[in-house]
């Protein structure tokens, strides 16, 4: 157990170097083209340029540059950006707390929905709310969201005049203004988790293990709970997971469709400004909690399943 | 059992159907049975015959499309057809239970078997979780299992097969109910595991009193098993009565035909060829009218036996309860089966082909766990194949005898080239083949060396047709290489194997189990091979259709005087067609020898086991039980001395434990690997006896010469 752990963290340590080897190569080396030319601009100077490569040591051997660049991001020194004129850091963090605030209530309410609806709608497969329930969660999932972003705006928005169109909390904190936001990710992802979890549910009813249950004599209710769904939910654990990282970088429409400030659209202006120590950051942070929360996802399913836990 | 007590079980009439898209199909029909209270029934039938649904419906769990469409079943006075969910879920479990065939999918895996096991007292009954702990340790027990209390902490797949079995048999049991249904409770169990299992099974319901319906497509099974049988044929029953009335004088067309598809232990494959039954089975919808069995039957009579369905009726001159729903059973002498011009010639055994010597195999694992990370042994070696010595000549049949795990298999992957032996030689034709891996052989070797498989439904290709398989092969081998020409030689494998040519243009999904192995066995023969290893190569498929393959394979061997490596782990299919019998145990050979002396004193112990636990289909066939006790110990950690001596009834002492075992010759090419003396080990009674006065066994086994 120990062992499968430092394996798995050793993995992901790993994943994160190989990473940061990529994004080196491609935004601070010649490779894509002058980082010079692209900080500067593309009417500067050959001498100009030659003296910024000087400045910010841009003539050293790579492999003492990537050494020193991988250093400073161990250590938080996340280097300036250029288009906030001031350092990385102070930006990128609020930023990635607002996004945290908004994943956090999309899954506080899309997670027990989801599963809930997806339980129910796989225990009896074909019956009128499994059909309910399939149909809704193929539609929601199927109407992108900036569609549905202009749909709810307009209904809550200008017709019901019920919540404020955007979210760029100009004022400090407002819960009204998260709503919408979070609303549309809440339908646009729910079909998808409902579904998985609908499919594994459906599979574990079929098994032989819940028809020994049933023919037990055990309550309908105790054969769901006890039996049914521990197995039921190993499959959606993962798939769960990977929401984490949809919802950290994947919902920059929504972001920008209500000018939320948070860390997708960060990522967007970083790279539309050629802010390069901003988009390395958002990239790294980016990595790291795709990596972390797929580690956790591994290790939390050997936990659910003890066929992997004892073997 | 007691004549004057009121039956528990009476299904009356009982008509079930399912309902598809494609409209109702019934799955039994007129179905009537009764259980008295500690009696043990048997349903016997092929797979679609209905019994399992028979099983369903007395648990009144019939799934969404399933239903009774008419008929009753009383259950100590109460029909359970009109019983609500409330008053089912009453019964299920705590009086009438159910035991499955794959124990290993019925049990959860994701929770303890305690947990488990403690929820059925605790659902019917008003105790508390203690007393229920203590009860299920307590039946853990009376199912023999040893260290209950770990048992239960353990999840179900850190048992083994025959452990989770009897752990669902523990479940069934805990309520105490009065009627346990068993559904083909051994059937993916080994032979010696099976034989324990049948044997609690037994004990039961002396113990218990529980009476029971004992489901299995295995006529011995249900002979050791059994008070009382019921025969199913494409969902209706066919034949009833006593085991004895029933197995001696078998009256239906049908239930004499499964008979004639078993190989007593004491038949020979040219005395008393195997007498398939023609035809396959009916779709149930393709029922014709009048007799089901008809179209199959030699005794069928136009306008007798298809004019209307008709009742069962009672046998003149037998048992009470002996009743058989055929019309002419009267005319039929069964004993004039077998015509004499059917007894085929012995075949001359040619010259040596094959030659295994000292052959190993081992398969290196990586043990990852912290302790050897420490000690620094990461690597530890499982011994799938310790030194293999056996020859097999031209024409001849030599089967590997043992149960899952003692290394069969890999032999057949180390010969097919799949891996390659660690040491030791393979001669094929005088050159040592052990170490050549199957791309690197010629496609002469890999011609000559073919295989046909134990599951027929997995080795085809689904998206191909079975022409296009089996010309791909010839092509392949560089038999032919014109395009009519291999057309042609298609042709004539699918006359070998006595298939319709059109069948060149079908895919596999349209073809049963039994044509599918046929066209495994066509391909291996395509490239005239010299040795065919058949890999249980009829334990997937249903009796009659096994019979019918098996034969087969014998007719092609006899035409082309190929050597047959047969593994398997019946040993009433191997004492039929086998030539030499080798048996394997842990990766040994501990005994070999021809099939006479195999099957004759002096014994290896563990031959000696096997035997016992062949289930016998004839009543008069006596046999010692002998059940081996504990598992199979682990290949990564084989005991030092005999590798037997964890289970063996005949130890003798610590020499058992601590050294290997001497290979003992007992006259030219009969061996036996064990340290008990030769002398003593003849001194053994027969496990198998056939009693010399029974003039019906002769008459069986002579075929009909006098």
């Amino acid at each position: 157990m120990i062992l499968l752990l430092l394996k798995r963290i050793g993995f992901m340590l790993f994943t994160m170097v190989v990473v940061s080897i990529i994004l080196f190569l491609l935004l601070e080396t010649g490779l894509t083209g002058d980082p010079a030319t692209r900080v500067l601009g593309n009417f500067a100077s050959d001498q100009q340029k030659e003296m910024w490569r000087d400045q910010h040591g841009y003539n050293q051997p790579t492999m003492v540059r990537y050494a020193k660049w991988l250093g400073n991001f161990a250590t938080g020194n996340l280097g300036t950006s250029i288009r906030y004129k001031g350092p990385v850091k102070e930006v990128l963090l609020p930023r990635l707390w607002n996004t945290a605030i908004l994943g956090f209530w999309t899954f506080a309410i899309m997670i027990p929905l989801s599963l809930i609806l997806g339980v129910l709608s796989g225990m009896k497969e074909g019956s009128i709310l499994d059909r309910t329930i399939s149909v809704t969660g193929i539609l929601t999932t199927s109407v992108p969201e900036f569609a549905s972003a202009v749909f709810f705006s307009a209904l809550f928005v200008f017709g019901l005049k019920w919540l404020p169109g955007t979210s760029s909390m100009a004022g400090g904190f407002e819960f009204q203004q998260l709503i919408l936001p979070a609303m549309v990710l809440v339908v646009y992802d729910f079909g998808y988790v409902a579904r998985m979890t609908r499919a594994s549910m459906a599979e574990v009813m079929t098994s032989q293990y819940i028809r020994s249950a049933v023919l037990k004599g055990l309550p309908y209710r105790q054969v769901i709970i006890k039996h049914a769904l521990r197995n039921a939910l190993i499959a959606p654990f993962t798939v769960i997971m990977l929401q984490i990282n949809w919802l950290l970088s994947g919902v920059i429409v929504v972001e920008f469709f209500f000018a939320y400030k948070g860390f997708g659209a960060l990522l967007l202006e970083a790279s539309l400004n050629n802010d390069i120590a901003l988009l390395e950051a958002c990239a790294m942070v980016a990595v790291v909690v795709a990596v972390s929360s797929q580690t956790i996802a591994d290790i939390g399913y050997t936990f659910l399943n003890p066929r992997i836990r004892f073997s | 059992m007691n004549d004057d007590q009121e039956p528990i079980l009476i299904c009356k009439d009982l008509c079930i159907s399912y309902y598809t898209r494609a409209g109702e199909i019934p799955a039994v029909v007129d179905f009537s049975l009764t259980v008295k209270p500690g009696e043990t029934i048997g349903i016997v039938g092929e797979s679609g015959c209905g019994k399992s649904t028979v099983a369903m419906a007395i648990m009144q769990y019939m799934g969404a499309n399933g239903g009774i469409k008419s008929g009753s079943i009383t259950f100590k006075g109460r029909d359970l057809t009109t019983l609500s969910e409330d008053e089912l879920r009453s019964i299920r479990g705590s009086e009438i239970s159910m035991i499955y065939q794959e124990p290993f999918a019925s049990l959860n895996p994701s929770l303890k078997i305690s947990t488990q096991l403690i929820e059925v007292p605790l659902a019917h009954e008003n105790i508390s979780k203690d007393e229920a702990y203590k009860r299920s340790v307590t039946m853990l027990m009376d199912v023999k299992l040893p260290d209950p209390e770990r048992i239960m902490e353990s999840y179900p797949h850190q048992l083994s097969g025959g452990q989770q079995q009897r752990v669902v048999i523990a479940m069934g049991l805990l309520s105490h109910p009065s009627l346990l249904l068993l559904d083909e409770p051994t059937t993916a169990l080994d032979v010696t595991v099976e034989a324990g299992i049948v044997k609690l099974i037994g004990d039961i319901s002396k113990k218990f009193g529980t009476s029971q319906i004992y489901i299995s497509h295995n006529l011995g099974l249900i002979l050791e098993t059994c008070d009382r049988v019921f025969v199913m044929y494409s969902g209706e029953v066919v034949e009833e009565g006593t085991i004895n009335s029933l197995f001696t004088w078998p009256k239906h067309p049908y239930t004499h035909g499964l008979f004639s598809c078993i190989p007593l232990p004491t038949a020979d494959k040219n005395v008393a060829p195997l007498k398939p039954i023609q035809g396959q089975l009916p779709l149930p919808f393709e029922r014709p009218t009048g007799c089901y069995f008809g179209p199959r039957c030699d005794h069928f009579q136009q306008g007798l036996c298809d004019k209307e369905h008709f009742k069962m009726e009672h046998v003149d001159g037998s048992a009470p309860d002996h009743r058989v729903r055929c019309l002419r059973y009267k005319d039929i002498d069964n004993t004039l089966q077998i015509a004499p011009e059917e007894a085929k010639e012995s075949l001359e055994i040619g010259r040596r082909v094959l030659n295994v010597d000292g052959m190993k195999k081992y398969y290196d694992v990586k043990d990852t766990s912290f302790m050897a990370m420490i000690s620094g042994k990461r690597v530890r070696h499982v011994k799938a194949n310790e030194e293999l010595n056996f020859t097999a000549h031209e024409s001849e049949t030599v089967a590997i005898v043992g149960e899952s795990g003692c290394g069969k298999s890999t032999f057949a992957k180390v010969l097919m080239g799949l891996e390659t032996g660690t040491d030791g030689e393979i001669r094929h034709n005088g050159k040592d083949i052990s170490d050549i891996e199957v791309r690197d052989r010629t496609t002469k070797q890999i011609r000559s060396l073919q295989m046909v498989f134990q599951n027929p439904f997995d080795t085809l290709n689904p998206s191909h047709s079975i022409g296009g398989q089996i010309s791909r092969v010839i092509r392949q081998f560089g038999i032919e290489t014109d395009k009519q020409k291999i057309f042609d030689r298609v042709m004539t494998l699918l006359d070998t194997v006595k298939l319709p040519r059109d069948f060149y243009f079908r895919k596999p999904r349209q073809l049963s189990g039994g044509q599918k192995q046929r066209i495994g066995i066509a391909r291996a023969f395509a490239g005239n091979p010299s040795i065919v290893i058949a890999d249980e190569p009829v334990s997937a498929l249903d009796v009659s259709v096994a019979a019918a393959v098996t034969e087969l394979l014998m007719d092609i061997q006899r035409e082309h005087k190929t050597t047959l490596l047969f593994i398997s782990h019946d040993l009433s299919v191997v004492r039929y067609l086998s030539d030499r019998i080798v048996v394997m145990y842990l990766g040994h050979i501990l005994e070999r020898g021809s099939t006479e002396e195999i099957f004759a004193p002096p014994y290896h112990p563990y031959t000696e086991a096997l035997l016992s636990a062949v289930p016998i289909a004839d009543p008069e066939v006596t046999k010692r039980k002998i059940v081996l006790e504990g598992n199979l110990p682990s290949a990564m950690n084989p005991p030092e001395g005999c590798p037997f001596c964890t289970r063996c009834h005949r130890k003798i002492g610590d020499i058992c434990e601590n050294v290997p075992p001497p290979d003992q010759v007992v006259v030219d090419r009969h061996v036996i690997k064990c340290h008990i003396p030769i002398e003593e080990l003849r001194k053994v009674a027969p496990v198998i006896r056939v009693p010399e006065a029974s003039e019906r066994l002769h008459k069986k086994q002579e075929g009909v010469q006098t």
